[in-house]
C-alpha cells in the first residue's frame, strides 16, 4: 500500500512536470520581467534538477519545508506539506484540510440514505421478483439511474428552497461547523445534498442488491434455512442477503472512497466548499500544487479503502480467514 | 394450487376420523409451467409410512423422488408450480394449508437432510449457529440452553470434540461430517418425520454406511417414519422396510423391501436390480444398463412412461404400451405393479432375469 502511493506520487509529480505550464510564469502576475520571473522561480524551487525537486515534495510531505529559504519573505511549509499554492496565498495542506470535512460529511450522509434504499428497495424488489413491487422499484431505479444530478439538484433547489422554503439556503460555514456545532443546521444543508448524492447510487445498489438475492435465493443453504421452518424474512435477509453481501461491500467501499475526492456536480450545485469544488477551481486556474495535493489524498482514499474492503472478506467471509 | 373437490365426500365419515398411516401421501402432482410446456414431474404418486418405519423412493435422476420429498415438506414454490392431491401428517392435510402454518411444521414435525452437505449448510455461520436456529424459532430457548443443545446433538451424531466443533465452520469439517451436522440440524426439535434426500451421494463410500447406520439408530431412538431418498439399491436392502419405485415422475412399483428385491415384476425395477455392479461376475458382463434415456418430463410418453426403453413391452398385444398408462395394481396385497404384462408373464421374466445372475440379487 506504501508501495502505491509512493508510484501514485511518482506518476502524479512527473506528469504535471510534462505539462507545458510554467507555474513560475503563473504567479508572476501581469508585468512579469524576466528578473522577477527567474526570482519567483528560485523561490517555488523549480531552478533545481527535476529529481531533486521531486525527493523535496516527497521529504515535505514528512518533514515538512520551507520554500524560497535564501530569500527575503521565507514561506515555510510544515509537514505533511503537500505543497504551496502561490495562487491562493496558502499551503495546499491546509486548503485540503477546510475542503475534506465537507466531502467527507457529504460522503457519509448520502452512503447511510443510498445503503439504506439499495438494501432495502433490492430485498423487497427480490422477494416480489415480477410483481408490481418488483417493476415499480426497478422503473424508479432506472429513472434515478438515468437523471442527471445536476438537473435533480436544481429541482430540488427550485421546488424545497426556493417554491416551498422547507429548508434555507445552504449554509457553507454550517457544514464547515461540523455536524455537532449546530445539527438542526447543518442537517438542513445537507439534505439535499445527501438526497442528490443517494439517488444516483441508490439506483445502482437497488439493482445489486436484487440482483444478489435473487442469485443466493437459488442456493442449497436457503433451501435448508427453509426446511427449518425459518420465516422467509429471516431467509431473505440472514441467509441470502449475507450471503451476497462480499459483492455490494466491494463496490460499497470503492464508491465512497471514490467520492472523498470529491463530489464536483452536487458540490458546486450546492455551493458547498469541498474537495470537488477546489478541485476544479484548481484545474481553471492551472494550480498545480493543489491539483497535485488532491490527486494524492482522493488516492490515498481509494487505496486505503481497497485495503479496508480486502480486510472485510475476512469478517464477511469465515472462508477468507488466514488461520 | 388448492383442491376445488370437498376435502371428503358426502357418506364417508370426515376426513380427519378415518384411519390413516402417520404419513399419507393420496394423488400427489406437481407440474411446472415452463416456457417449453407443462413439466408433469411428479403424476398421482401415493405413499404412505407409519412411525418408525422407512420407506425408500428409488429412482433415476429426473424421476421425480426429491420433487416428491419437496412437495411433502412444502418446499415447492407456488408461484412457480402447481401442487396438487393430499399430504396427510399426523391427520392434517399440507397440501391446502396456508404456507405459514407448513412452515410452522417444517424442522419440527418434518425435517429433511439433503442430497450435498458442503452446499446446504451456510457457509458464513458457524455449525452451532446453523445447528439451533430450527430450535430457537420453534421453541422457546434461551441462547445458552440452545448452545448446549447444539453440543448434545454433535455429539449424539458422533462428532468428536463436540465443544470446540460446535464453533467452526463448515468449511473446517469433512464431507462425513458436515452431513452428521445435517442429520443433527434437521433432528435438533426431534421430528416424527425425517426425509433423507441422497444422503450419502455426496460422500465416501467408507462415510457412507456409518452416516445410514446412524440415521437408523437415530430413528429407532425417538420412533421417527424416515423417507429414504436414493438410487443405491445396496442402502435400501439394509435399512428400507418398503420400497416405492420412480420412473418418469409416477411410482411404477411398490413393495416390501425383501419382496421387490427376491420377486420383482416391474421391467423397470428388474432393469435397476441388474445394473448394479456385480463383482462375482467377468468384467464384460458385470453392468447391465438399462438401454436408453429417462423420458421428457415435458412431453411424456402416450402409454407406459417406461414403454420407450422397455424391452419385454413386445409381449403385450395390441400395442397397449404404447398407447395406454397401465393402472398401479396389486399383484399381491401390498405389492402395487404398473405394467401391461400379465402378472404370470412377469414372473416368468423376473425369474429367467434374476436366475441368470449367480447367487441371486442383492
Amino acid at each position: 500500500m506504501v508501495l502505491l502511493l509512493l508510484l501514485l506520487t511518482v506518476a502524479v509529480f512527473f506528469l504535471f512536470n510534462l505539462l507545458p505550464f510554467d507555474p513560475a510564469r503563473l504567479t508572476c502576475g501581469k508585468v512579469c520581467t524576466p528578473e522577477l520571473l527567474e526570482a519567483n522561480r528560485h523561490r517555488l524551487g523549480l531552478d533545481l534538477p527535476v529529481l531533486q525537486q521531486y525527493l523535496n515534495f516527497v521529504t515535505g510531505i514528512f518533514t515538512g519545508r520551507t520554500l524560497g529559504a535564501d530569500t527575503a519573505s521565507p514561506i515555510v511549509c510544515s509537514a505533511p506539506c503537500l505543497g504551496y499554492s502561490f495562487l491562493r496565498h496558502a499551503d495546499v495542506t491546509s486548503l485540503i484540510a477546510r475542503a475534506l470535512p465537507v466531502t467527507f460529511w457529504l460522503a457519509i450522509g448520502g452512503f447511510i440514505v443510498w445503503m439504506t434504499i439499495g438494501l432495502v428497495g433490492g430485498v423487497v424488489a427480490a422477494l416480489r421478483r415480477g410483481k408490481w413491487q418488483d417493476r415499480t422499484l426497478l422503473t424508479i431505479a432506472l429513472i434515478g439511474y438515468s437523471m442527471p444530478s445536476f438537473f435533480l439538484g436544481l429541482i430540488l433547489i427550485f421546488f424545497v428552497i426556493l417554491t416551498w422554503h422547507l429548508l434555507d439556503f445552504p449554509s457553507a460555514s454550517a457544514v464547515q461547523a461540523g455536524p455537532f456545532a449546530n445539527p438542526g443546521k447543518f442537517i438542513g444543508t445537507m439534505l439535499l445534498p445527501w438526497i442528490v448524492i443517494a439517488v444516483l447510487n441508490a439506483a445502482f445498489y437497488v439493482r445489486l442488491t436484487r440482483n444478489q438475492v435473487l442469485e443466493t435465493l437459488n442456493e442449497d443453504y436457503v433451501r435448508t434455512a427453509r426446511a427449518k421452518g425459518l420465516p422467509e424474512r429471516t431467509v431473505v435477509v440472514k441467509h441470502a442477503l449475507r450471503a451476497g453481501l462480499t459483492p455490494i461491500v466491494t463496490a460499497a467501499g470503492l464508491d465512497i472512497a471514490g467520492l472523498m475526492g470529491g463530489a464536483i456536480i452536487t458540490e458546486s450545485l450546492f455551493s458547498l466548499p469541498g474537495m470537488g469544488v477546489l478541485a476544479v477551481g484548481s484545474v481553471v486556474q492551472s494550480d498545480l500544487p493543489v491539483i497535485t495535493g488532491i490527486t494524492l489524498v482522493a488516492g490515498f482514499f481509494i487505496i486505503s479503502m481497497n485495503l479496508i474492503v480486502d480486510l472485510l472478506y475476512g469478517v464477511l467471509d469465515p472462508r477468507v480467514r488466514v488461520s | 394450487m388448492t383442491l376445488a373437490q370437498p376435502r371428503s365426500e358426502p357418506g364417508k365419515p370426515a376426513a380427519g376420523n378415518r384411519e390413516r398411516p402417520f404419513l399419507s401421501v393420496e394423488d400427489l402432482a406437481v407440474r411446472f409451467p415452463t416456457d417449453d410446456g407443462l413439466v408433469h414431474a411428479v403424476e398421482g404418486v401415493s405413499l404412505s409410512v407409519a412411525r418408525g418405519k422407512t420407506l425408500a423412493i428409488v429412482g433415476e435422476s429426473g424421476s421425480g423422488k426429491s420433487v416428491t420429498a419437496q412437495a411433502i415438506m412444502g418446499l415447492i414454490d407456488r408461484k412457480a408450480a402447481s401442487v396438487s392431491g393430499e399430504v396427510w401428517l399426523d391427520d392434517e392435510e399440507l397440501v391446502a394449508m396456508p404456507d405459514d402454518a407448513v412452515r410452522r411444521l417444517r424442522g419440527l414435525k418434518m425435517a429433511m437432510i439433503f442430497q450435498d452437505p458442503m452446499s446446504s449448510l451456510h457457509p458464513f455461520y458457524r455449525v452451532g449457529a446453523q445447528l439451533t436456529e430450527a430450535a430457537l424459532v420453534h421453541q422457546s430457548l434461551s441462547k445458552s440452553d440452545a448452545r448446549s443443545l447444539a453440543i448434545e446433538m454433535l455429539r449424539r451424531v458422533g462428532i468428536p470434540g463436540p465443544e470446540r466443533r460446535v464453533d467452526d465452520y463448515p468449511h473446517q469439517l469433512s464431507g462425513g461430517m458436515r452431513q452428521r451436522v445435517m442429520i443433527a440440524m434437521a433432528l435438533i426439535n426431534s421430528p416424527a418425520l425425517l426425509i433423507a434426500d441422497e444422503p450419502t451421494t455426496a460422500l465416501d463410500v467408507t462415510v457412507q454406511a456409518q452416516i445410514i447406520e446412524l440415521i437408523a439408530t437415530l430413528q429407532a431412538a425417538s420412533d421417527t417414519a424416515v423417507i429414504l431418498i436414493t438410487h443405491d439399491l445396496g442402502i435400501v436392502a439394509d435399512v428400507a422396510d418398503d420400497v416405492v419405485v420412480m420412473y418418469g415422475g409416477r411410482l411404477v412399483e411398490a413393495a416390501p423391501t425383501q419382496r421387490l428385491y427376491y420377486h420383482p415384476e416391474m421391467p423397470y425395477t428388474l432393469g435397476l436390480l441388474t445394473s448394479v455392479p456385480r463383482m462375482d461376475r467377468e468384467r464384460a458382463d458385470r453392468l447391465d444398463p438399462i438401454p436408453g434415456n429417462p423420458p421428457s418430463a415435458i412431453n411424456l410418453p402416450a402409454g407406459c412412461v417406461f414403454f420407450p426403453r422397455c424391452t419385454y413391452s413386445d409381449r403385450v398385444p395390441d400395442g397397449a404400451c404404447a398407447s395406454r398408462n397401465p393402472d398401479l395394481i396389486a399383484t399381491e396385497p401390498g405389492h402395487l405393479v404398473r405394467c401391461h404384462l400379465p402378472s404370470e408373464e412377469r414372473r416368468q421374466i423376473a425369474n429367467n432375469v434374476l436366475g441368470s445372475l449367480v447367487g441371486g440379487p442383492g
